[in-house]
């Protein structure tokens, strides 16, 4: 281990931490009026769907059958661990059947 | 923000136990990219004890696994502080949807929660909230438990070999996608969110292939939310 390794390391770490909390030390500061109330009331899910589908998209035939599988399961049963054992199942029953590349 | 009628958040123990036991579906994901991060550290010179400080200190695997693309003699320190800062961007969007609970906590109390958020954390926390949870200890606790497996299993793989093969034949590269679809199906509130899920969805994954790091998580996300809050507040 360097000094420059472990000046890299902090800095890495500060500069993470900094996106971690910036985001509530900002929001806290606000007076949100009706528009920023509804676009913080449309942000969650929005982060959800732009980490979700580009994953889903680059996963294969097999990972939009399982991917389709697991959003069902959860819906009609409300069972998060259900719902993941199903995604991950049809996965792989999927890409041993051959439902491979894109 | 007002708190008028809201009801009490605590921060008990308990909250962060059920927060630990939220993020266990994630722990085999996890320790297998621990792993495998591990061993690729391992091979570009780090040592173990970088690794763990490095697993302590960023905590953020998209960026650690970044970390190492950039990581050569002599050290690009200001690349490789650009570059995570830049993949952690998302970060800043996913904070202001847990005001509800941090804005009741201590300071401290808030920002060291916060010190633990992860895509993962967060996920399983709004969750929480939206099924009327008011016990912030849950977010901590779910990012205490990942926290430790995540550092224990980064520094094991150093010594471990290369397990990448596990990752691939057990299908633990979709457990993240999996547990991702699984919580985005339980965020689902009715059709006002069909909108602005299609055009965050269909954003990144157009700029997936155009922009390098994760833009496209960022770009996504602002656009969507924009759209759903540009309808509403029409």
């Amino acid at each position: 281990m360097t000094a420059t390794s472990l000046l890299a390391i902090f800095l890495m770490g500060a500069a993470t931490y900094a996106t971690r909390a910036g985001g509530f030390w900002l929001a806290r500061r606000l007076a949100p009026g009706p528009f920023l109330r509804a676009w913080l009331e449309h942000l969650p899910g929005a982060v959800f769907a732009a980490l979700v589908a580009p994953m889903v998209a680059g996963a294969g035939p097999a990972g939009w059958v399982a991917a389709g599988a697991g959003f069902a399961t959860m819906r009609l049963s409300g069972q998060f661990l259900l719902a993941i054992a199903a995604g991950l199942i049809v996965y792989l029953v999927a890409r041993s059947a051959g439902l491979t590349g894109v | 923000v007002s708190d008028d009628a809201a009801p009490q958040v605590m921060f008990t123990g308990d909250g962060a136990w059920r927060g630990v036991r939220a993020i266990l579906p994630m722990a085999p994901g996890a320790v297998a990219f621990g792993l495998v991060y591990g061993f690729l550290a391992g091979e570009r010179g780090l040592s173990a004890v970088e690794i763990g400080l490095t697993s302590m200190l960023v905590f953020a695997g998209a960026a650690q696994f970044l970390a190492l693309e950039l990581w050569r003699e002599p050290l690009p320190v200001v690349g490789l502080v650009l570059g995570v800062l830049v993949i952690n961007l998302r970060h800043l969007l996913m904070g202001p949807a847990l005001l509800p609970w941090l804005v009741h906590l201590r300071p401290t109390k808030a920002y060291a929660s916060l010190y633990f958020m992860t895509d993962e954390t967060w996920g399983v926390s709004v969750a929480e909230q939206r099924r009327g949870g008011r016990d912030a200890g849950f977010l901590l606790g779910a990012g205490l438990g990942l926290y430790v497996v995540w550092v224990v299993s980064t520094v094991l793989g150093s010594a471990a070999g290369d397990l990448s093969f596990l990752v691939r034949d057990w299908g633990l590269d979709y457990l993240t996608t999996a547990f991702f679809v699984a919580l985005l199906a339980g965020f689902w509130r009715g059709r006002g969110d069909a909108l602005p899920w299609l055009v965050a969805g269909g954003v990144a994954v157009a700029a997936k292939w155009s922009l390098p790091g994760t833009w496209y998580i960022v770009l996504g996300a602002v656009s969507g939310s924009l759209i759903g809050a540009w309808r509403d507040s029409r």
